[in-house]
């Protein structure tokens, strides 16, 4: 079919006023959440957008595990266990905790690990599982994890995993909260040198995966960091939003800038960004919420884990 | 009836959204997942043209925007997604008769909804990337909705033909 010149298409006119009207909307909440920064109106209408979005990922996620998860094929043959013969059942069943077992035993591993983290930093965690991960086109790095404010949970608290430092949260709604990653290019962590404590500042380079680097630089010029050498956070005022101590990624390589004429060093971080499951919230001591908080002093829990560091 | 059919949309939008952040993660390449909720646009300015697809796109933009984990300035999406739902209506009547073409209008608006949103973050220095690795990103990202736009489109089709009000039904 010809096209008809766009003047005399019906409805072409008010469309385009449409357009114009959207882009203008469009443009006018770009300005009001940039310009005004933490103080944004658009702030109150993200945290109610989220509180309603995050339980609707929170309940996605858990629907959708069993099928993500290897054991989901064999929850499936469980369903129809009576209408084979009981021993083909018992043979499906066991073959289904036969391969399920490594996932489970890998889970377990992970919230282990965490809490020997717990035990050899001394902070106090709350465990959460990711459940989202910020799509790449959107250009930030961020994830949604599990728990929120009912956990005790806010804004500006140390996310990490059982391989070292993940990110910072910076939207926390009742039951979910959004991190934001440290390889993000919005994300500053002040690191240290494990070897000579010297100090500098890593910056994200925005991607994830296999590629997934930050740039180190020292604030002492002179300082050449040696390759393979850990950097850790060197923390900041009460935890806030890093806590000391938590490893982050090591030297990969040193480039230097003639230009600048100062040094970055690579960093590999150590933790593997696009696959990120059970992390732990840093919390201060003695909160309490609707979770398990993971500590490594006062109580009972926390002599088991000791208990069980020192029995290995 | 008129609102419950919107509501219907915004139930289908919403379900992209979270979909494209909680089930697609587990494929993502180098965290790039389907745009959904872009197909969703492409498809509803084919079945019902510039204006109702702009809309749209405003409003599945603003959810991108809001919904967790997003942590960008808002308004970003919208932006983009506006554009696309116009400029997608006005070649709606070849992509309505193709199959072929409008599989490609989705991977052409792929390519300028997420470059729109790319330089919006130039402007506003939120978020941005070294151009190789925005590049990466955007071409990843058009492959993906181009793969999943044969299977996505006539469905979405189907449903907004469904969601059609009774005196547009003419086609």
């Amino acid at each position: 079919m010809a096209r008809r010149p766009l003047g005399q298409r019906p409805g072409a006119d008010s469309s385009r006023r449409v357009l114009g009207l959207l882009v203008l909307a469009a443009l006018t909440v770009i300005t009001l959440d940039a310009r005004t920064g933490s103080h944004s109106p658009v702030e109150p209408v993200r945290s109610a957008v989220g509180s309603v979005i995050g339980p609707v990922e929170d309940a996605t996620a858990t629907a959708t595990r069993p099928f993500t998860d290897v054991g989901g094929f064999f929850k499936t043959n469980k369903s129809l266990r009576s209408d084979v013969a009981s021993l083909a059942a018992e043979n499906s069943r066991l073959r289904g905790q036969l391969s399920t077992e490594p996932l489970d035993r890998q889970r377990l591993a992970e919230l282990d690990a965490l809490t020997r983290t717990a035990a050899d930093t001394g902070y106090s965690l709350v465990a959460a599982r990711v459940i989202a991960l910020g799509p790449a086109q959107s250009f930030s790095r961020t994830v949604t994890i599990d728990a929120g404010t009912s956990s005790g949970i806010t804004k500006d608290m140390t996310v990490l995993n059982n391989d070292g430092l993940v990110g910072r949260v910076v939207e926390a709604t009742r039951s979910t909260a959004t991190v934001l990653l440290i390889v993000d290019t919005e994300s500053v962590v002040g690191g240290r040198l494990s070897t000579n404590s010297e100090i500098g500042f890593l910056r994200g380079r925005g991607t994830v995966g296999g590629a997934g680097r930050l740039d180190l630089s020292l604030v002492d010029n002179a300082v050449e960091p040696s390759r393979d050498d850990t950097v850790v956070t060197w923390g900041s005022k009460d935890g806030v939003p890093y806590v000391a101590g938590i490893p982050i990624g090591t030297v990969e390589s040193v480039v230097s800038t003639p230009r600048q004429s100062s040094r970055v060093a690579v960093i590999k971080p150590f933790v593997d960004f696009t696959a990120l499951d059970v992390v732990g919230v840093v919390v201060p001591k003695g909160t309490h919420g609707d979770r398990t908080v993971i500590t490594s002093t006062t109580d009972q829990a926390t002599g088991q884990a000791t208990g069980a560091g020192g029995s290995q | 009836m008129n609102a419950a059919r919107n509501a219907v949309l915004m139930v289908l939008v919403a379900f992209a959204v979270v979909a494209q952040a909680v089930i697609f993660r587990y494929v993502n390449i180098d965290g790039v997942v389907p745009n959904l909720a872009l197909v969703i646009v492409v498809a509803a300015a084919i079945a019902r043209g510039s204006q109702f697809a702009s809309v749209l796109g405003f409003a599945t933009g603003l959810l991108l925007d809001l919904a967790p984990p997003a942590d960008h300035v808002a308004g970003r999406w919208a932006l983009a997604l506006v554009i696309v739902g116009y400029l997608a209506g006005r070649v709606r009547q070849d992509a309505r008769n193709s199959p072929l073409t409008a599989v490609v209008l989705v991977g052409a608006m792929s390519f300028v909804s997420t470059s729109i949103y790319a330089l919006s973050g130039v402007f506003l220095a939120d978020g941005t990337l070294p151009v190789d690795a925005t590049l990466r990103v955007i071409v990843i990202s058009m492959l993906w909705d181009l793969m999943l736009a044969p299977f996505l489109v006539p469905v979405l089709l189907l449903v907004l033909d469904r969601l059609r009000p009774a005196h547009l039904a003419h086609g």
